[in-house]
Protein backbone atom coordinates (compact mmCIF):
# COMPACT_ATOMS: atom_id res chain seq x y z
CA UNK A 1 0.00 0.00 0.00
CA UNK A 2 2.52 2.80 0.92
CA UNK A 3 4.89 1.96 -2.49
CA UNK A 4 1.76 2.22 -3.79
CA UNK A 5 0.56 5.66 -2.41
CA UNK A 6 4.36 6.75 -2.93
CA UNK A 7 4.41 6.08 -6.64
CA UNK A 8 0.97 7.85 -6.87
CA UNK A 9 2.93 10.97 -5.56
CA UNK A 10 5.57 10.29 -7.69
CA UNK A 11 3.30 10.39 -10.68
CA UNK A 12 1.55 13.49 -9.59
CA UNK A 13 4.80 15.13 -9.39
CA UNK A 14 6.21 13.83 -12.47
CA UNK A 15 2.80 15.15 -14.34
CA UNK A 16 2.36 18.97 -12.90
CA UNK A 17 5.71 20.35 -14.38
CA UNK A 18 4.79 19.32 -17.47
CA UNK A 19 1.35 20.69 -17.57
CA UNK A 20 3.17 24.13 -16.55
CA UNK A 21 5.35 23.34 -18.99
CA UNK A 22 2.32 23.68 -21.87
CA UNK A 23 0.73 26.49 -20.03
CA UNK A 24 3.69 28.25 -21.11
CA UNK A 25 3.95 27.19 -24.60
CA UNK A 26 0.27 27.92 -24.75
CA UNK A 27 0.89 31.88 -23.68
CA UNK A 28 3.96 32.24 -25.56
CA UNK A 29 1.66 31.87 -29.18
CA UNK A 30 -0.61 34.29 -28.20
CA UNK A 31 1.76 37.30 -27.68
CA UNK A 32 -0.38 40.24 -27.59
CA UNK A 33 -4.33 41.39 -26.81
CA UNK A 34 -5.55 39.17 -30.00
CA UNK A 35 -9.29 38.47 -28.50
CA UNK A 36 -11.64 40.65 -26.29
CA UNK A 37 -12.33 39.06 -23.04
CA UNK A 38 -15.93 39.33 -23.72
CA UNK A 39 -15.22 38.05 -27.67
CA UNK A 40 -16.30 41.74 -28.93
CA UNK A 41 -15.22 43.15 -31.87
CA UNK A 42 -12.77 45.89 -31.89
CA UNK A 43 -15.12 48.40 -32.55
CA UNK A 44 -18.18 46.77 -31.20
CA UNK A 45 -20.29 48.15 -28.27
CA UNK A 46 -21.52 46.32 -25.49
CA UNK A 47 -25.42 46.12 -25.67
CA UNK A 48 -26.75 49.33 -24.40
CA UNK A 49 -30.44 50.18 -23.46
CA UNK A 50 -31.99 53.15 -22.68
CA UNK A 51 -35.03 54.09 -20.72
CA UNK A 52 -36.48 57.62 -20.64
CA UNK A 53 -39.12 59.17 -18.08
CA UNK A 54 -37.98 56.72 -14.98
CA UNK A 55 -38.58 58.96 -12.20
CA UNK A 56 -41.94 60.50 -11.47
CA UNK A 57 -40.84 63.80 -9.15
CA UNK A 58 -38.29 64.83 -11.46
CA UNK A 59 -38.84 67.16 -14.37
CA UNK A 60 -36.68 64.92 -16.94
CA UNK A 61 -35.02 61.66 -16.03
CA UNK A 62 -32.95 58.64 -18.06
CA UNK A 63 -31.66 55.45 -17.24
CA UNK A 64 -28.53 53.88 -19.71
CA UNK A 65 -27.54 50.40 -19.26
CA UNK A 66 -23.97 49.99 -21.81
CA UNK A 67 -23.22 46.62 -20.56
CA UNK A 68 -23.05 45.96 -16.65
CA UNK A 69 -23.14 49.77 -16.09
CA UNK A 70 -25.82 51.49 -15.34
CA UNK A 71 -26.37 55.25 -14.96
CA UNK A 72 -29.92 56.93 -13.76
CA UNK A 73 -29.96 61.14 -13.85
CA UNK A 74 -32.59 63.22 -12.93
CA UNK A 75 -33.33 66.84 -14.03
CA UNK A 76 -35.04 69.04 -11.53
CA UNK A 77 -35.30 72.44 -13.40
CA UNK A 78 -34.88 75.50 -14.27
CA UNK A 79 -35.49 76.75 -10.56
CA UNK A 80 -34.85 79.93 -8.41
CA UNK A 81 -30.78 79.79 -7.41
CA UNK A 82 -29.93 78.66 -4.47
CA UNK A 83 -27.62 79.92 -3.23
CA UNK A 84 -28.63 83.09 -4.21
CA UNK A 85 -25.00 85.07 -4.95
CA UNK A 86 -24.33 82.17 -7.13
CA UNK A 87 -26.61 83.41 -9.58
CA UNK A 88 -25.74 84.73 -13.25
CA UNK A 89 -27.51 87.18 -15.02
CA UNK A 90 -26.88 86.64 -18.41
CA UNK A 91 -26.69 82.22 -18.30
CA UNK A 92 -28.21 79.10 -17.07
CA UNK A 93 -26.25 77.59 -13.74
CA UNK A 94 -25.82 73.85 -14.22
CA UNK A 95 -25.32 71.67 -11.15
CA UNK A 96 -23.90 68.15 -11.55
CA UNK A 97 -23.65 65.68 -8.61
CA UNK A 98 -22.45 62.22 -9.33
CA UNK A 99 -22.74 58.93 -6.83
CA UNK A 100 -21.02 56.04 -7.11
CA UNK A 101 -23.54 53.68 -4.85
CA UNK A 102 -21.44 51.59 -2.07
CA UNK A 103 -22.81 48.56 -3.54
CA UNK A 104 -22.14 49.66 -7.07
CA UNK A 105 -18.30 48.06 -7.35
CA UNK A 106 -17.26 44.70 -5.82
CA UNK A 107 -15.29 46.37 -2.89
CA UNK A 108 -17.85 48.64 -1.11
CA UNK A 109 -17.14 52.22 -2.11
CA UNK A 110 -17.24 54.60 0.61
CA UNK A 111 -20.98 56.73 0.01
CA UNK A 112 -20.53 60.10 -0.05
CA UNK A 113 -19.12 62.59 -2.06
CA UNK A 114 -15.39 62.13 -2.51
CA UNK A 115 -12.92 64.20 -4.67
CA UNK A 116 -13.26 61.12 -7.43
CA UNK A 117 -17.32 62.01 -7.54
CA UNK A 118 -17.09 65.96 -7.37
CA UNK A 119 -14.32 65.93 -10.70
CA UNK A 120 -16.96 63.60 -12.97
CA UNK A 121 -19.69 66.06 -11.04
CA UNK A 122 -17.40 68.83 -13.03
CA UNK A 123 -16.42 66.75 -15.76
CA UNK A 124 -20.00 65.72 -16.81
CA UNK A 125 -21.64 69.07 -16.47
CA UNK A 126 -19.06 70.54 -19.14
CA UNK A 127 -19.55 68.09 -21.26
CA UNK A 128 -23.52 68.52 -21.45
CA UNK A 129 -22.78 72.16 -20.58
CA UNK A 130 -21.86 72.92 -24.73
CA UNK A 131 -25.08 71.53 -25.74
CA UNK A 132 -27.71 73.51 -23.61
CA UNK A 133 -28.44 77.22 -24.53
CA UNK A 134 -27.66 78.48 -21.58
CA UNK A 135 -28.25 82.36 -22.48
CA UNK A 136 -32.35 81.16 -22.86
CA UNK A 137 -32.40 80.83 -19.07
CA UNK A 138 -30.85 83.71 -17.37
CA UNK A 139 -30.61 83.66 -13.61
CA UNK A 140 -31.62 80.34 -13.10
CA UNK A 141 -30.46 76.82 -12.73
CA UNK A 142 -30.99 73.24 -13.34
CA UNK A 143 -29.68 70.41 -10.64
CA UNK A 144 -28.72 67.20 -12.74
CA UNK A 145 -28.27 63.95 -10.31
CA UNK A 146 -26.69 61.01 -11.53
CA UNK A 147 -26.29 58.01 -9.12
CA UNK A 148 -24.37 54.66 -10.55
CA UNK A 149 -26.08 51.66 -9.07
CA UNK A 150 -23.57 49.40 -10.77
CA UNK A 151 -20.27 50.35 -12.41
CA UNK A 152 -18.38 48.32 -14.95
CA UNK A 153 -16.17 50.94 -16.49
CA UNK A 154 -17.24 53.53 -18.27
CA UNK A 155 -19.25 54.85 -16.04
CA UNK A 156 -18.93 58.75 -16.66
CA UNK A 157 -19.94 57.86 -20.39
CA UNK A 158 -22.70 56.20 -19.62
CA UNK A 159 -24.09 59.14 -16.96
CA UNK A 160 -22.97 61.90 -20.02
CA UNK A 161 -25.72 59.67 -21.89
CA UNK A 162 -27.97 59.65 -19.16
CA UNK A 163 -28.03 63.03 -18.28
CA UNK A 164 -28.05 64.49 -21.68
CA UNK A 165 -31.40 62.44 -22.40
CA UNK A 166 -32.77 63.79 -19.28
CA UNK A 167 -32.26 67.48 -20.46
CA UNK A 168 -33.84 66.72 -23.56
CA UNK A 169 -36.68 64.68 -21.40
CA UNK A 170 -37.35 67.80 -19.06
CA UNK A 171 -37.98 69.99 -22.43
CA UNK A 172 -34.74 72.21 -21.70
CA UNK A 173 -33.34 73.58 -25.32
CA UNK A 174 -30.68 71.86 -26.53
CA UNK A 175 -28.26 72.43 -29.52
CA UNK A 176 -27.77 68.52 -29.69
CA UNK A 177 -27.87 64.69 -27.81
CA UNK A 178 -24.51 63.91 -26.22
CA UNK A 179 -23.53 60.52 -26.88
CA UNK A 180 -19.91 59.52 -24.90
CA UNK A 181 -18.08 56.27 -25.42
CA UNK A 182 -14.88 54.98 -23.11
CA UNK A 183 -12.29 53.84 -25.84
CA UNK A 184 -9.16 51.93 -24.60
CA UNK A 185 -5.83 50.89 -25.84
CA UNK A 186 -5.19 47.50 -24.78
CA UNK A 187 -1.62 46.49 -25.09
CA UNK A 188 -1.43 47.93 -28.10
CA UNK A 189 -4.91 47.65 -30.24
CA UNK A 190 -7.60 49.86 -29.69
CA UNK A 191 -10.69 48.96 -28.06
CA UNK A 192 -14.06 50.83 -28.11
CA UNK A 193 -16.19 50.99 -24.56
CA UNK A 194 -13.75 48.77 -22.59
CA UNK A 195 -14.87 46.66 -19.44
CA UNK A 196 -13.49 46.95 -15.63
CA UNK A 197 -11.50 43.24 -17.15
CA UNK A 198 -10.07 45.10 -19.56
CA UNK A 199 -8.76 48.21 -17.75
CA UNK A 200 -6.69 46.22 -15.60
CA UNK A 201 -5.09 44.47 -18.49
CA UNK A 202 -1.37 44.79 -17.22
CA UNK A 203 0.81 42.37 -19.44
CA UNK A 204 2.35 44.20 -22.99
CA UNK A 205 1.47 47.46 -22.80
CA UNK A 206 -0.93 47.85 -20.00
CA UNK A 207 -4.27 49.81 -20.55
CA UNK A 208 -4.87 52.98 -21.27
CA UNK A 209 -8.40 55.00 -21.10
CA UNK A 210 -9.84 57.83 -22.80
CA UNK A 211 -13.79 58.58 -22.61
CA UNK A 212 -15.06 60.66 -25.52
CA UNK A 213 -18.01 62.55 -25.32
CA UNK A 214 -19.11 63.89 -28.96
CA UNK A 215 -22.17 66.08 -30.33
CA UNK A 216 -22.58 65.24 -33.51
CA UNK A 217 -25.03 68.50 -34.22
CA UNK A 218 -22.19 70.49 -33.73
CA UNK A 219 -19.10 68.28 -34.80
CA UNK A 220 -17.45 68.92 -31.96
CA UNK A 221 -15.50 67.08 -28.70
CA UNK A 222 -17.31 68.18 -24.93
CA UNK A 223 -14.92 65.43 -23.00
CA UNK A 224 -11.35 64.27 -23.63
CA UNK A 225 -9.55 62.74 -20.59
CA UNK A 226 -6.55 59.95 -20.85
CA UNK A 227 -5.63 57.85 -18.22
CA UNK A 228 -2.28 55.52 -19.15
CA UNK A 229 0.03 55.96 -22.12
CA UNK A 230 -0.42 56.56 -25.73
CA UNK A 231 1.48 58.05 -28.80
CA UNK A 232 0.11 61.07 -31.04
CA UNK A 233 -1.00 58.31 -33.60
CA UNK A 234 -3.02 56.51 -31.37
CA UNK A 235 -4.69 59.17 -29.65
CA UNK A 236 -5.67 60.22 -33.23
CA UNK A 237 -6.88 56.77 -34.01
CA UNK A 238 -8.67 56.42 -30.33
CA UNK A 239 -10.54 59.50 -31.13
CA UNK A 240 -11.89 58.59 -34.29
CA UNK A 241 -12.68 54.97 -33.22
CA UNK A 242 -14.57 56.98 -30.57
CA UNK A 243 -16.37 59.57 -32.57
CA UNK A 244 -18.23 56.46 -35.10
CA UNK A 245 -18.74 54.52 -32.02
CA UNK A 246 -20.74 58.13 -30.48
CA UNK A 247 -22.69 58.31 -34.03
CA UNK A 248 -23.93 54.54 -33.09
CA UNK A 249 -24.91 55.41 -29.47
CA UNK A 250 -26.92 58.91 -31.20
CA UNK A 251 -29.27 56.77 -33.30
CA UNK A 252 -29.71 54.79 -30.42
CA UNK A 253 -30.49 57.84 -28.10
CA UNK A 254 -33.07 59.41 -31.04
CA UNK A 255 -34.92 55.86 -31.03
CA UNK A 256 -35.37 55.74 -27.37
CA UNK A 257 -37.25 59.29 -27.69
CA UNK A 258 -39.21 58.17 -30.17
CA UNK A 259 -40.00 55.04 -28.29
CA UNK A 260 -41.34 56.60 -25.38
CA UNK A 261 -43.77 59.33 -27.15
CA UNK A 262 -45.23 55.87 -29.64
CA UNK A 263 -45.97 53.54 -26.90
CA UNK A 264 -48.92 55.98 -25.47
CA UNK A 265 -49.93 56.63 -29.68
CA UNK A 266 -50.94 52.43 -30.18
CA UNK B 1 -32.36 76.52 -53.32
CA UNK B 2 -34.58 76.03 -49.76
CA UNK B 3 -35.10 72.37 -49.18
CA UNK B 4 -37.61 70.63 -45.98
CA UNK B 5 -36.39 67.67 -44.95
CA UNK B 6 -39.17 66.84 -42.39
CA UNK B 7 -42.45 65.98 -43.19
CA UNK B 8 -45.47 67.81 -40.57
CA UNK B 9 -46.35 66.49 -37.28
CA UNK B 10 -43.00 64.83 -37.38
CA UNK B 11 -41.25 63.77 -34.21
CA UNK B 12 -37.91 65.16 -33.93
CA UNK B 13 -35.21 65.34 -31.58
CA UNK B 14 -32.66 67.60 -30.06
CA UNK B 15 -30.20 68.31 -33.03
CA UNK B 16 -32.03 66.90 -35.81
CA UNK B 17 -31.63 68.68 -39.13
CA UNK B 18 -35.34 70.51 -40.30
CA UNK B 19 -34.59 72.21 -43.36
CA UNK B 20 -31.71 73.96 -45.12
CA UNK B 21 -31.92 77.72 -46.94
CA UNK B 22 -31.52 80.83 -46.00
CA UNK B 23 -35.34 82.19 -46.68
CA UNK B 24 -37.14 80.18 -43.96
CA UNK B 25 -37.45 81.48 -40.72
CA UNK B 26 -36.52 79.56 -37.71
CA UNK B 27 -39.44 79.58 -35.56
CA UNK B 28 -39.88 78.63 -31.53
CA UNK B 29 -37.90 74.95 -30.40
CA UNK B 30 -35.42 75.37 -32.90
CA UNK B 31 -32.02 77.26 -34.00
CA UNK B 32 -30.31 78.20 -37.19
CA UNK B 33 -26.40 76.93 -37.94
CA UNK B 34 -25.16 78.26 -40.82
CA UNK B 35 -27.64 77.19 -43.83
CA UNK B 36 -29.61 74.63 -41.77
CA UNK B 37 -32.30 74.58 -39.21
CA UNK B 38 -31.90 72.53 -36.43
CA UNK B 39 -34.62 71.46 -33.60
CA UNK B 40 -33.50 71.99 -30.24
CA UNK B 41 -36.61 70.42 -28.24
CA UNK B 42 -38.09 67.03 -28.49
CA UNK B 43 -41.55 67.62 -30.28
CA UNK B 44 -43.69 67.59 -33.47
CA UNK B 45 -42.63 69.58 -36.08
CA UNK B 46 -45.49 72.43 -36.96
CA UNK B 47 -44.63 73.90 -41.26
CA UNK B 48 -46.30 77.55 -40.83
CA UNK B 49 -45.50 78.85 -44.85
CA UNK B 50 -42.25 80.38 -44.35
CA UNK B 51 -41.72 79.21 -40.43
CA UNK B 52 -40.76 75.92 -38.93
CA UNK B 53 -41.69 75.40 -35.64
CA UNK B 54 -40.88 72.29 -33.21
CA UNK B 55 -43.96 71.87 -30.59
CA UNK B 56 -42.57 70.57 -27.35
CA UNK B 57 -43.98 67.42 -25.67
CA UNK B 58 -42.42 69.17 -22.66
CA UNK B 59 -41.20 72.33 -22.21
CA UNK B 60 -40.10 74.95 -19.79
CA UNK B 61 -42.57 77.75 -18.91
CA UNK B 62 -40.34 81.07 -19.57
CA UNK B 63 -42.89 84.16 -18.41
CA UNK B 64 -44.05 86.34 -21.60
CA UNK B 65 -45.64 89.88 -21.72
CA UNK B 66 -49.25 89.73 -21.69
CA UNK B 67 -49.90 85.75 -20.39
CA UNK B 68 -52.48 85.55 -17.86
CA UNK B 69 -50.88 83.80 -15.47
CA UNK B 70 -51.97 81.86 -11.90
CA UNK B 71 -50.01 82.39 -9.18
CA UNK B 72 -49.66 81.90 -5.12
CA UNK B 73 -48.73 84.72 -2.99
CA UNK B 74 -45.18 83.88 -0.99
CA UNK B 75 -43.92 87.47 0.17
CA UNK B 76 -44.52 90.75 0.54
CA UNK B 77 -42.99 93.63 1.65
CA UNK B 78 -44.66 97.56 2.35
CA UNK B 79 -44.90 98.40 -1.45
CA UNK B 80 -45.72 94.71 -3.28
CA UNK B 81 -46.47 91.26 -3.03
CA UNK B 82 -44.56 88.08 -4.74
CA UNK B 83 -46.01 85.71 -6.08
CA UNK B 84 -44.76 82.15 -7.27
CA UNK B 85 -45.91 81.62 -10.79
CA UNK B 86 -44.56 78.47 -11.34
CA UNK B 87 -41.15 79.79 -13.25
CA UNK B 88 -37.52 80.45 -11.92
CA UNK B 89 -38.45 84.35 -11.43
CA UNK B 90 -40.20 85.52 -8.74
CA UNK B 91 -43.20 88.18 -9.78
CA UNK B 92 -44.43 91.50 -7.89
CA UNK B 93 -47.69 92.61 -7.78
CA UNK B 94 -47.32 96.41 -6.67
CA UNK B 95 -49.65 97.83 -4.75
CA UNK B 96 -50.56 100.27 -7.36
CA UNK B 97 -51.48 97.53 -10.23
CA UNK B 98 -53.54 95.44 -7.22
CA UNK B 99 -56.88 96.38 -7.46
CA UNK B 100 -59.47 98.06 -9.51
CA UNK B 101 -60.54 99.89 -6.25
CA UNK B 102 -58.82 101.93 -4.20
CA UNK B 103 -56.53 100.58 -2.16
CA UNK B 104 -56.39 102.55 1.44
CA UNK B 105 -53.13 101.31 3.33
CA UNK B 106 -53.54 103.58 6.43
CA UNK B 107 -57.37 102.13 6.84
CA UNK B 108 -56.51 98.29 6.14
CA UNK B 109 -53.62 96.14 6.70
CA UNK B 110 -52.11 94.72 3.35
CA UNK B 111 -53.21 91.30 3.96
CA UNK B 112 -56.74 92.47 4.10
CA UNK B 113 -55.97 92.27 0.13
CA UNK B 114 -53.83 89.32 -0.57
CA UNK B 115 -52.50 87.12 2.34
CA UNK B 116 -50.07 84.39 2.41
CA UNK B 117 -51.10 81.80 0.58
CA UNK B 118 -53.80 83.26 -1.55
CA UNK B 119 -54.30 82.16 -5.34
CA UNK B 120 -54.79 85.02 -7.50
CA UNK B 121 -55.28 85.09 -11.18
CA UNK B 122 -53.22 87.80 -12.63
CA UNK B 123 -51.69 89.33 -15.90
CA UNK B 124 -48.49 89.90 -16.73
CA UNK B 125 -47.48 93.44 -17.68
CA UNK B 126 -44.18 94.15 -17.80
CA UNK B 127 -40.95 92.08 -18.07
CA UNK B 128 -37.34 93.06 -18.51
CA UNK B 129 -34.49 91.80 -19.72
CA UNK B 130 -32.96 90.42 -16.75
CA UNK B 131 -36.18 88.54 -15.55
CA UNK B 132 -38.39 91.37 -13.27
CA UNK B 133 -42.12 89.91 -13.93
CA UNK B 134 -44.28 92.63 -13.08
CA UNK B 135 -47.93 91.73 -12.72
CA UNK B 136 -51.46 93.50 -12.73
CA UNK B 137 -54.60 92.65 -11.11
CA UNK B 138 -56.29 95.58 -12.97
CA UNK B 139 -57.58 93.92 -15.75
CA UNK B 140 -60.97 92.43 -16.50
CA UNK B 141 -60.57 88.67 -16.01
CA UNK B 142 -58.61 89.21 -13.27
CA UNK B 143 -59.73 88.18 -10.12
CA UNK B 144 -58.62 86.07 -6.70
CA UNK B 145 -59.53 82.34 -6.67
CA UNK B 146 -61.42 81.48 -3.67
CA UNK B 147 -61.75 77.84 -2.89
CA UNK B 148 -61.29 75.08 -5.55
CA UNK B 149 -57.94 72.99 -6.35
CA UNK B 150 -55.35 73.40 -8.22
CA UNK B 151 -53.17 71.36 -10.46
CA UNK B 152 -49.95 71.64 -12.52
CA UNK B 153 -49.63 70.84 -16.03
CA UNK B 154 -46.82 70.82 -18.50
CA UNK B 155 -47.55 74.34 -20.01
CA UNK B 156 -46.54 72.74 -23.36
CA UNK B 157 -49.83 71.23 -23.09
CA UNK B 158 -52.18 74.30 -22.37
CA UNK B 159 -53.07 75.08 -25.82
CA UNK B 160 -54.02 71.41 -26.43
CA UNK B 161 -55.99 71.84 -23.77
CA UNK B 162 -57.85 74.93 -24.42
CA UNK B 163 -58.71 73.49 -28.09
CA UNK B 164 -59.31 75.28 -31.13
CA UNK B 165 -61.21 78.94 -30.27
CA UNK B 166 -61.89 76.75 -26.57
CA UNK B 167 -63.44 73.90 -27.67
CA UNK B 168 -62.20 71.46 -25.04
CA UNK B 169 -62.35 73.62 -21.86
CA UNK B 170 -65.87 74.51 -22.91
CA UNK B 171 -67.05 71.31 -23.27
CA UNK B 172 -65.09 70.15 -20.04
CA UNK B 173 -66.71 72.69 -17.97
CA UNK B 174 -70.15 72.16 -19.59
CA UNK B 175 -69.80 68.37 -18.65
CA UNK B 176 -68.63 68.45 -15.68
CA UNK B 177 -70.66 71.63 -13.97
CA UNK B 178 -67.34 73.03 -12.98
CA UNK B 179 -65.51 76.64 -13.18
CA UNK B 180 -61.93 75.98 -14.75
CA UNK B 181 -59.88 78.78 -15.21
CA UNK B 182 -56.19 77.77 -17.01
CA UNK B 183 -53.14 80.09 -16.96
CA UNK B 184 -50.49 80.43 -19.41
CA UNK B 185 -48.11 78.72 -16.80
CA UNK B 186 -49.12 75.60 -16.13
CA UNK B 187 -51.36 76.31 -13.30
CA UNK B 188 -55.55 75.05 -13.73
CA UNK B 189 -57.92 76.08 -10.61
CA UNK B 190 -61.05 73.77 -10.81
CA UNK B 191 -64.18 74.65 -8.32
CA UNK B 192 -67.28 73.00 -8.37
CA UNK B 193 -68.82 69.39 -6.68
CA UNK B 194 -66.10 67.24 -5.20
CA UNK B 195 -67.44 64.62 -7.41
CA UNK B 196 -66.95 66.69 -10.30
CA UNK B 197 -64.10 68.68 -9.62
CA UNK B 198 -62.16 65.02 -9.20
CA UNK B 199 -63.91 64.01 -12.95
CA UNK B 200 -62.57 67.94 -14.23
CA UNK B 201 -58.87 66.92 -12.56
CA UNK B 202 -58.69 63.08 -14.16
CA UNK B 203 -59.93 64.51 -17.54
CA UNK B 204 -57.23 67.33 -17.63
CA UNK B 205 -54.63 65.08 -16.47
CA UNK B 206 -56.04 62.28 -19.66
CA UNK B 207 -55.81 65.03 -21.68
CA UNK B 208 -51.65 66.38 -20.21
CA UNK B 209 -51.18 62.96 -20.69
CA UNK B 210 -51.93 61.99 -24.18
CA UNK B 211 -51.49 65.56 -26.16
CA UNK B 212 -49.65 64.84 -29.15
CA UNK B 213 -51.85 61.61 -30.40
CA UNK B 214 -54.55 62.66 -32.92
CA UNK B 215 -58.32 62.60 -32.59
CA UNK B 216 -58.17 63.47 -28.63
CA UNK B 217 -61.54 65.72 -28.55
CA UNK B 218 -63.85 62.88 -29.95
CA UNK B 219 -61.98 60.72 -27.47
CA UNK B 220 -62.67 62.93 -23.95
CA UNK B 221 -66.05 63.80 -25.67
CA UNK B 222 -66.84 60.14 -25.08
CA UNK B 223 -65.30 59.74 -21.81
CA UNK B 224 -67.29 62.65 -20.68
CA UNK B 225 -70.98 61.41 -22.61
CA UNK B 226 -69.59 57.92 -21.12
CA UNK B 227 -69.84 59.17 -17.01
CA UNK B 228 -73.20 60.51 -17.22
Amino acid sequence: MVTKKKAQIKKTVKKEPKKENKKVAVKKQTHGYEKRFDKRGFDELRPISMDIGVLDNADGSARVQVGDTVAIAGVFGPQKVRPKHMEDTEKLIIKCYYDLMSFSVTDRARPGPSRRSIELGLVIKNAVEKAIFVEEYPKSMIQLFIEIPQADAGSRCAAVIASSLALADAGIMMRGLVPAVAVGKIDDKICVDITKHEEDYHEGGGATDIPIAYIPALDEITLLQLDGKVTKNELMQAINAGTKACKKIHEMMKQAIKKKYEVIEK
Amino acid sequence: MSKIIVKEREHVTPGEVLAEGMDLIPSEGTYRNGEQIISSIVGLVNLKNNAIQVNGFKSVYMPRRGDYVIGTVTDMNFSSWFIDVNCPYDASLPVREASREFIDLEKNDMTYYYTYGDVIFAKIIGLTKSKIVTLTMKEQETKKLNGGIIMKINSSKIPRLIGTKGSMISMIKDKTKTQIIIGQNGIVWIKGEPVDTLKAKNIIEKISNESHTSGLTEKIEKMLNKGE
